[in-house]
């Protein structure tokens, strides 16, 4: 219907055309001109308003006449507000449209001719190049356009003409030009010649005879035109050109595509130094010799090998190919002949060449070494006379023979820093010189006693040969590292109520050393300066070592209560900031901030007494009694997902919500230590060992895992000893940190362990308390199946499964300090399992015991633990077995079980090992015991030493 | 009155061993239904997490991710993801059918012992030894926790979800429940360290067992204690409790190889279902039926209320 030449005259052409109709199409109606709508790019509806109302598009967005569109206003002016002229610009009446390609007003984005580059088409000039060819006097065309063309050229440029400068001309002040020539010969242009350039031409010959006495201008230049790549050729290629293939170039037989831009040049300008003869019309191989050539010479070409390079680099024509990059040979090369200044390629413009080199670095040779020089240097060992025990060091005397020698006149290295400090005449550092004055007196009295005795058992050492008596005064070195422990924790484990008294002694021992002066103490109270200034004569008071400071710098004005409040926190806070804190400040400068926001974010809502809970709990009566109900604001995310109003609204807190208090108020921490704790502690029974002092905040935090088995029934006091031990290890460390400086000269160690080791047979063991009442609890007997294990017999299985436990249990068990992480082992209770029918046959009975006490070790220490445990994940329990320990004893069978299955693999290697080597004395009569252990009595024999030693290193890593 | 009352139906415990699986995945730290209790969940102390077919027995997928053994799973309501955690203190949301790990949320401190979704399975809340719990949202790509409940004191045992509520259970010996309707915390003090909570079916009651070898039943508006069941042997491991599916029994492991099961308004006891010779580690009850699952050591039971091949014809 559409295609209908009678009906074409209903429609308008305009816009797009029309699809195809199908055949099977209903025919569809053609909208009549009046219906028809035109729309715009965007799809909107053009409306005609008018030639000169607007055309298609009136308004904004066409909204002329509806509702939206505007509306012309209207004129009002008055004496206050006198109508402004508005300036209105024509785009201000135009539509987008009109900006558009096609509009009346088209914006596009151009190069102005200012920045437009000077050549405006390729084209032009290819044709141009093209007629100059087929031109009478080729290039003529070419060379006249361009001297015709009109300039655009910057403003400076066209003064310069003004001021009468012709392009190319050299700028700049007047030279002397030195006699400069230029090597032509290796240039080698083809194409046709040109006129001789003017200018080249001039300088040329005025370099020819140039007076010495004579400046000229600056040297012309024949300006560089960058012409912008267009093409998708690849660098510096050029196609044929047919200037070349054409024009000449026959000599060459080798049409060169790739020649730089300043060939290029001069083969269009030609080259008057070329020295050729300008050849018109075609030549070439392809048209034969020509009538007024005379080269018939090569008619037939043959390509030669001369025509191409042999060498990589090598032979290159003329000059500025390498650019200043040039290899040094290239250049030297041509230095030769003209002047040794080392330039590289032609000297770029606006450079000048160095008027004197630069200095060459003198090297000046090593020194010559001594002859006995040795390059390696040799540490002297240096020995401490007093810390070495007598015969160690009679015995390096008679090694070197001049220890003694050497002692008065002391090396530089032997000299320790306050030594060097005096010779230097340095002022001393602030703060303690050494560990000890950070320790407290009373320590310090300790370890010096300590350190007595370890002399004095130095001295009886001297005496005794036997190793009988050794033992001896290692024992009682023993006995007495282990009083003055228990001395120590004694003097701290006072009950509750002296706390109070031992922290003000605390403070005094902490404050009476040698101290930072007051000033640099930190202020705790300084909010409220008759308080601060009471602290500062407390503490000043401290430093004095005056016993009853506290009482003395108190306001006697106040109320026993109040007295009594600030008497806590002066306490507590000159702990807090006690000297040892200031030694340190002297070395780190202060913050920035400093923390004087002196109030403390705790939760509104503190728990009720839990003693009155645990009261009712026991009275099973639950309800109000044990339940605590607080306001606790959830997230308005978290409401969200799950789909729950947010209950408070308005609140921005998420939590409990939190107040602040005063951060140095003591009852800050009251509250937070749980007195009732403490005192349920030193009521239990099982508590009489642990009642440490609550200063380490791990104290506090302590599962309540440990303290529910202490209460009911201590089943596990092991497990709660040690979870007791562990926070003690921080205590105990520094202090035994020192006492081990002190053994170790003594050659006494603290640890019981030692001391069991070499006392094989005997039983006797540093009895501690818990061990003691354990007794009473249940049958223990030591476990000398661990020693034995370890020291007497062995089996290759329990060390590979120490080694095992050793790598399986390293992650999980934090590493505590050794001597009670030891005193904790022995303390194990005994294994008083009946003997399992084990996969195993014929071990003999200890190494089966062995074996199942040597896990022990880490198992403990997985019991550490908080919460309740996972079960083993598999385990048989014990025919008839108290009720009491038994998750151990489930453990180390899963350890068993898994154990001998490895270690039956370890076995047989080592057998086959083993049989290897014994092959060669003994027959082939094992052949026959080949799978376990019928004949393993020989092999353990053989495999102990070995084993036994690196059970010994894995003991010791452990430390 | 037509009709006679319906004679109630006597509620059968189950009792007969369907099925012994051996996971082979180390200990099972916990089994669970899945949410529509046709399938099983297994943790493994393997670092694996099984996924098993009631009827069958058979395993149906094993996911693994987790750098350490995993400690408990919960399955969303459209059994469309998975999530686990484990002591490697990682909480890893999976995707069922591909068995990949969709997400793997880091921020506890310590081993993580319990995880729940919330209803809608937008929310994965997690409890661990570090003391707290932490929401964690599933819907966004947020990989810090939405919120984290710190007011526990000590490690975080067990952890329930109803529609609007967060039953937690802790070591300190206290069972709080978070109402986040209304904006308070319940604390409920035990005193002993908690194993584990649950909600009853009707959401009245919870249920709490702790280490004093005794499983309570409280009023959950009041805190009134309605029942206390003992017998059983629960001092040292973190067992499982939970009430059948009418609510009308309580179970709870024990260390002593069985699963105690006490009438939930007498207190008596009414079966003491010998499972084997270790630690009942943990066990779930089904949804809507008398099924029950156990799972010790490397094993896990499923039991029901009829023997073998009535149960078949069952399913």
């Amino acid at each position: 219907m559409a295609s209908d030449e009678d009906s074409d005259e209903d429609f308008v052409s305009y816009g797009t055309p029309l699809e195809p109709l199908e055949e099977d199409e209903p025919i569809r109606k053609p909208v009549p001109v009046h219906e028809q709508t035109v729309k715009d790019e965007k799809g909107r509806y053009k409306r005609f308003h008018g030639a000169f109302t607007g055309g298609f598009s009136a308004g904004y967005f066409n909204t002329v006449g509806t509702q939206e569109g505007w509306t012309p206003s209207t004129f009002v002016s008055s004496r206050q507000q006198k109508a402004e002229r508005p300036s209105a610009r024509p785009e201000d009446f135009m539509d987008e449209e009109d900006f558009s390609e096609h509009g009346i007003a088209p914006r596009e984005i151009v190069t102005t001719a200012d920045f437009a580059s000077e050549r405006k088409d390729q084209l032009k000039d290819k044709a141009r190049a093209v007629s100059s060819l087929a031109a009478l006097i080729p290039g003529d065309t070419g060379l006249l356009e361009e001297l015709i063309a009109p300039a655009r050229s910057s403003i400076g440029v066209e003064l310069l003409r003004k001021m009468g400068w012709k392009d190319g001309q050299g700028v700049g002040p007047r030279v002397k030009r030195k006699h400069r020539k230029q090597n032509t010969d290796a240039i080698k242009v083809y194409g046709c010649v040109m006129p001789p350039n003017g200018s080249e031409e001039s300088e040329e010959e005025d370099d020819e005879f140039a007076p010495e006495n004579v400046t000229f201008a600056p040297k012309d230049v024949v300006p560089v035109d960058f012409t912008p790549k267009v093409d998708s050729h690849g660098l510096g290629y050029r196609g044929l050109n047919p200037l070349q293939a054409l024009g000449g170039g026959s000599e060459s037989g080798h049409i060169n595509l790739f020649t730089l831009q300043s060939d290029r040049a001069s083969s269009l300008f030609g080259d008057r130094n070329s020295g050729q003869k300008r050849r018109g019309g075609i030549g070439g191989q392809a048209f034969g010799v020509g009538a007024m050539e005379n080269e018939d010479v090569d008619i037939y070409h043959k390509d030669s090998m001369s025509n191409y390079d042999t060498v990589l680099g090598g032979e290159e024509p003329g000059d500025g190919l390498y650019g200043w990059t040039a290899p040094q040979q290239y250049n030297r090369k041509k230095n030769d002949s003209k002047r040794d200044v080392m330039y590289s390629g032609r000297i770029l413009d606006g450079f000048a060449l160095a008027s004197q080199g630069t200095e060459i670095k003198t090297v000046y040779p090593p020194p010559d070494l001594p002859r006995d020089y040795r390059p390696v240097h040799y540490f002297r060992p240096v020995v401490d006379l007093s810390t070495v025990s007598p015969i160690v060091a009679q015995a390096l005397q008679a090694s070197r023979g001049h220890l003694s020698q050497d002692a008065p006149q002391k090396g530089r290295h032997s000299l320790d820093s306050s030594q060097r400090r005096d010779m230097l005449g340095e002022t001393p550092l602030q703060g303690p010189s050494s560990v000890f004055e950070l320790i407290g007196s009373k320590d310090r009295e300790r370890l010096n006693e300590i350190r007595g005795v370890g002399k004095e058992q130095n001295k009886s050492v001297l005496n005794l040969s036997s190793a009988e008596d050794r033992a001896v005064v290692v024992a009682s070195a023993k006995a007495a590292a282990l009083q003055a422990m228990s001395s120590r924790f004694q003097s701290t484990t006072s009950p509750a109520e002296t706390q109070a008294s031992s922290e003000t002694q605390m403070a005094l021992n902490a404050w009476s050393g040698p101290t930072a002066d007051v000033g640099k103490t930190f202020k705790p109270f300084a909010k409220n300066p008759q308080k601060q200034a009471r602290y500062d004569l407390y503490i000043n008071k401290l430093k004095k070592g005056d016993k009853d400071a506290l009482e003395l710098s108190l306001d006697t004005s106040m109320t026993e209560w109040e007295r009594g409040r600030e008497r806590d926190e002066f306490v507590r806070s000159a702990l807090l900031y006690k000297p040892s804190n200031s030694s340190l400040s002297s070395r780190f400068t202060r913050s920035k901030h400093e923390d004087d926001t002196d109030s403390v974010e705790v939760t509104r809502d503190q728990e009720n007494d839990v003693d009155d809970k645990q009261a009712a709990v026991k009275m099973k009566m639950f309800g109000k009694l044990t339940r605590d109900t607080f306001e606790w604001h959830p997230d308005k995310l978290l409401c969200k997902r799950f789909n729950v109003p947010d209950p408070y609204p308005g609140s921005s807190s998420v939590g409990m919500p939190k107040i602040k208090r005063d951060k140095y108020s003591v009852f800050n921490f009251l509250t937070i230590t749980d007195g009732s704790q403490v005192s349920r502690e030193a009521s239990s029974p099982s508590s009489s060992s642990t009642t440490l002092p609550h200063l380490t905040p791990e104290v506090k935090k302590k599962s309540r895992w440990d303290e529910a088995e202490r209460v009911s029934e201590h089943k596990d006091p092991l497990g709660a000893f040690l979870s007791e031990t562990r926070s003690e290890v921080s205590v105990a460390k520094q202090m035994e940190a020192g006492a081990k400086n002190q053994t170790d000269s003594s050659q006494a160690s603290a640890s019981p362990e030692v001391k069991v080791t070499q006392s094989d047979g005997k039983e006797t063991e540093p009895k501690t308390e818990e061990e003691e009442k354990e007794e009473d609890e249940e049958e223990v007997r030591p476990p000398m199946d661990l020693f034995k294990a370890i020291f007497a017999s062995s089996s290759d299985e329990k060390s590979s499964s120490s080694s095992e436990e050793d790598s399986e249990e390293e992650e999980v068990a934090p590493s505590t300090s050794e001597p009670i992480q030891i005193s904790a082992e022995t303390l194990n209770p005994p294994v008083s399992t009946p003997s399992k029918p084990s996969a195993e046959t014929s071990t003999a009975q200890n190494t089966q015991s062995s074996s199942r006490s040597a896990p022990d070790k880490p198992q403990d220490l997985d019991e550490e633990e908080f919460g309740p445990r996972l079960p083993p994940p598999g385990f048989i329990p014990p025919a008839h077995s108290p009720q009491l320990k038994k998750q151990k004893k489930k453990d180390k069978e899963k350890h068993k079980a898994k154990k001998h299955k490895k270690e039956k693999k370890k076995k047989k290697n080592k057998k086959h090992k083993h049989k290897g080597k014994q092959k060669k004395r003994v027959d082939e009569s094992n052949s026959s015991s080949d799978d376990t252990d019928s004949n393993s009595e020989d092999e353990n024999r053989v495999v102990s030493t070995s084993e036994l030693l690196q059970r010994l290193k894995n003991i010791r890593n452990k430390r | 009155m037509a009709f006679p009352q319906p004679r109630p139906q006597v509620t059968q415990l189950p009792q007969h061993l369907l099925r012994t699986v051996e996971c082979q995945q180390g200990a099972v730290r916990a089994v669970r239904f899945n949410a529509d209790g046709n399938y099983v969940l297994t943790c493994g102390s393997d670092k694996s997490l099984k996924l098993w077919s009631v009827s069958r027995g058979t395993l149906l997928k094993t996911y693994t991710g987790h750098g350490y053994e995993v400690l408990d799973v919960d399955s969303s309501y459209d059994n469309s993801q998975l999530c686990s955690c484990s002591s490697d203190k990682t909480v890893i949301l999976w995707d069922v059918a591909s068995g990949q790990v969709t997400r793997k949320l880091r921020g506890h401190a310590g081993k993580v012992n319990c995880v729940q979704f919330n209803e809608e399975a937008t929310v994965i809340l997690s409890g661990s030894i570090d003391g707290t719990v932490r929401c964690w949202d599933t819907r966004s790509r947020r990989y810090e926790p939405i919120q984290i409940l710190d007011e526990a004191r000590d490690g975080i045992s067990s952890l329930k979800v109803s529609e609007h509520e967060l039953l937690i259970g802790s070591v300190d010996g206290r069972v709080r429940l978070y109402d986040l309707r209304m904006g308070q915390i319940h604390v409920d003090f035990i005193g002993s360290p908690i194993t584990c909570v649950c909600f009853s079916r009707d959401g009245q009651c919870t249920l709490s067992s702790s280490l004093d070898s005794t499983v309570r039943l409280l009023d959950k508006s009041t805190g009134e204690m309605l029942g206390e069941y003992s017998g059983h042997v629960n001092k040292g491991y973190k067992l499982d409790c939970c009430l059948s599916e009418k609510d009308t029994h309580v179970l709870s492991c024990s260390e002593d190889g069985h699963v105690y099961f006490w009438d939930l308004v007498e207190g008596s006891l009414s079966l003491k279902l010998p499972v084997g010779k270790a630690v009942v580690q943990s066990l779930d009850f089904h949804q809507t039926e008398p099924r029950l699952l156990t799972a010790m050591e490397g094993q896990v039971q499923v039991w029901g209320a009829e023997p073998e091949d009535a149960a078949v014809e069952d399913g």
